[in-house]
């Protein structure tokens, strides 16, 4: 029953629903393209199990004549960043190795609530930080996508390297993601799969390592915007554990997806031109203003001034907050600690510390040590946090000419692994096109438009207003259903 | 605004990270690109602009005035507490000696 690892989410749910097979040979078969696909290293750690009793489960449901959640019999990968009941969750970092947690995160729970089961903890950046999926402890996650013509391993991009890897290889029919900066959306386009960040307090934070917390945002990657409409509606809902949940009803994303934009506008910013970017980026653009004006929409040319200061705003926000969240790994409560022979208490935090957390990391904490220290702070922490307020402002202006932003999502396609890591500045720039939505707490969204002359996947943006989900999932829809992109990377591992 | 090899290892210190002088010279011209780059901050003109915090309009609850509302964050889980502690005795986080 191997083909049944080409499906996807609604594919599954229906198709177990109507009793076509059942969810325990889907769970079996997604468990055996797993173990088989470890040269990908996209999971840290695999639960065949808990596939299997989640499949179980949905059968038993059936056949007791029950109604079936929206997630039935649908095995995905979970990012491990979410605290997992009794699944080690490590953020792929060495700091968090063996933490086994006593409470599963409000997401993840969710998910399980809806029908959905675990075929394991996915591989990512450490503690989120990254592009490219190059700073894990465990280990680099390879595209499954391959540069025409070569061998060489390909970024997934990242943080949610692990997600996009597996969801494109066809290992996983959906994964979760979460988007600081760009970690859903980038490694999104990178694999030609879709991936949507929601509006900020969607998705609970609750049991979600914490990164940044102004700006995380869980959120579903899958292969089609229905999928992901569908996985978003069964991750999101009001959280009384978490202080900025949003205490909305979630919509049926599902139920009103349209392609129709007619009356729709759709907003094409200037300064997303930017120098840098591949001609075929830019191509794709056009094509996709030509997909969205086909689907009814008018085009419309805005202006989002301060695009140019989002990205180094976002890296003075992002590292500060991460400074402070990341202060908690003490090597006392959880985790790792390094006690070295007579060393006292604050020896014993910063030998633990030193131990536990990579470069990447390590560079963050200072640069936000930095910022947030005394005199520094009114010239770097506040000074962002204004240009954020500006940021948000721009599209708050746009917002009165259109409905919903078109823009590329990255500046590049994927790039060979290892080929960006001398300069951090380099890297950071793949997050230019991203992180304006995000400093900006809106729903925004990537969705595959085409190859390249490299045989590689292209992505384009949606953004949205906030709480406007579903018209980013229609634009999305309506690029989707003309690209046709279905391409699938070529199998070699 | 730059930093040399003591005001890393001054920041190292304030975020107990212990690095050894081959890790703090490594970090002084990477962590001067990053501050370099993000100096173009200062061109904006935020005159009259409030620093923004919260990105979408929220207002703060208060939960009901009830004990152990929510059994995952009530009290009464010392062991699921202590579960995941490096050094854990009597029911309580072991740390090294801290006073004399």
């Amino acid at each position: 029953m191997s083909d049944l690892t080409k499906l996807g989410v609604k594919a599954i749910r229906d198709g177990v629903v109507a009793g076509d097979f059942t969810a325990r040979e889907v769970a079996e078969g997604f468990n055996a393209a797993v173990a088989a696909a470890s040269e990908l290293n996209a999971f840290i750690v695999t639960t065949p199990d808990h596939a299997l009793a989640a499949a179980d489960a949905a059968d038993k449901a059936r056949a007791e004549g029950r109604q079936l959640g929206p997630m039935a019999g649908v095995p995905i990968g979970m990012k491990d960043l979410f605290a997992t009941h009794g699944v080690q969750t490590t953020a792929a970092s060495h700091i968090l190795e063996g933490f086994n947690p006593q409470y599963e995160s409000t997401v993840s729970q969710n998910l399980w609530d809806a029908g959905a089961g675990m075929l394991g903890k996915l591989n990512l950046d450490q503690f989120a930080m990254g592009s490219s999926n190059e700073t894990s402890y465990f280990g680099n996650v390879a595209s499954p996508w391959r540069k025409a013509g070569t061998n060489a391993a390909m970024s997934p991009g990242g943080s949610s390297g692990g997600s996009s890897s597996s969801v494109a290889a066809r290992i996983a029919p959906a994964a979760t993601g979460t988007d600081t900066g760009g970690s859903i959306r980038q490694p999104a386009a990178f694999t030609g799969i879709c991936g949507i960040k929601p509006t900020y307090g969607r998705c609970s934070r609750w049991g979600v390592v914490a990164f940044a917390s102004s700006l995380d945002q869980a959120g579903p990657m899958a292969r089609s915007v229905e999928d992901c409409a569908i996985m978003l509606g069964a991750m999101a809902g009001f959280d009384p554990k978490d202080a900025t949940s949003l205490q909305m009803d979630v919509p049926d994303w599902e139920a009103a997806l349209s392609a129709d934009l007619t009356g729709k506008k759709v907003g094409i910013p200037k300064e997303y031109r930017m120098e840098g970017t591949d001609q075929a980026i830019l191509d794709s653009w056009e094509q996709g203003k030509a997909w969205l004006k086909d689907a009814g929409a008018e085009i419309v040319d805005i202006s989002l001034p301060h695009t140019k200061y989002a990205l180094p705003a976002y890296y003075i926000i992002a590292p500060a907050e991460a400074s402070s969240n990341l202060a908690r790994y003490d090597g006392v409560r959880y985790g790792l600690r390094d006690l070295p022979e007579g060393a006292g208490l604050q020896d014993m935090y910063a030998a633990t510390r030193a131990e536990g957390f990579g470069d990447e990391v390590k560079r963050r904490i200072l640069i936000g040590t930095y910022v947030l220290s005394a005199g520094f702070y009114d010239a770097y922490y506040n000074q962002a946090q204004k240009v954020r307020a500006l940021v948000a402002r721009d599209f708050e202006n746009a917002w009165s000419q259109c409905d919903v932003i078109l823009a590329p999502t990255t500046p590049t396609a994927s790039f060979p692994l290892g080929s960006l890591n001398d300069d951090p500045l380099t890297m950071y720039l793949n997050d230019v096109f991203a992180v304006p939505a995000s400093l900006a707490g809106l729903p925004a969204m990537s969705v595959p438009a085409m190859l390249n002359e490299d045989g590689l996947p292209l992505g384009l943006q949606l953004v949205g207003k906030p709480f406007d989900e579903q018209g980013v999932l229609n634009a999305g829809l309506a690029i989707q259903q003309r690209s046709g992109f279905d391409h699938a990377p070529e199998k070699w591992w | 605004m730059s930093v040399d090899k003591h005001t890393v290892a001054k920041i190292a210190g304030l975020a107990r990270i212990e690095m050894g002088d081959e890790e703090l010279e490594r970090m002084v011209p990477e962590l001067n690109n990053i501050l370099n780059w993000v100096e173009q901050l200062g061109e904006v003109d935020v005159e009259g602009v409030e620093p923004m915090s919260a990105v979408i309009p929220n207002t703060l609850r208060l939960r009901d005035d009830e004990i152990d509302a929510d059994p995952k964050t009530a009290g009464g889980r010392r062991d699921d507490v202590l579960a995941n502690a490096p050094a854990a005795e009597y029911g309580f986080f072991g740390v090294p000696k801290v006073i004399e």
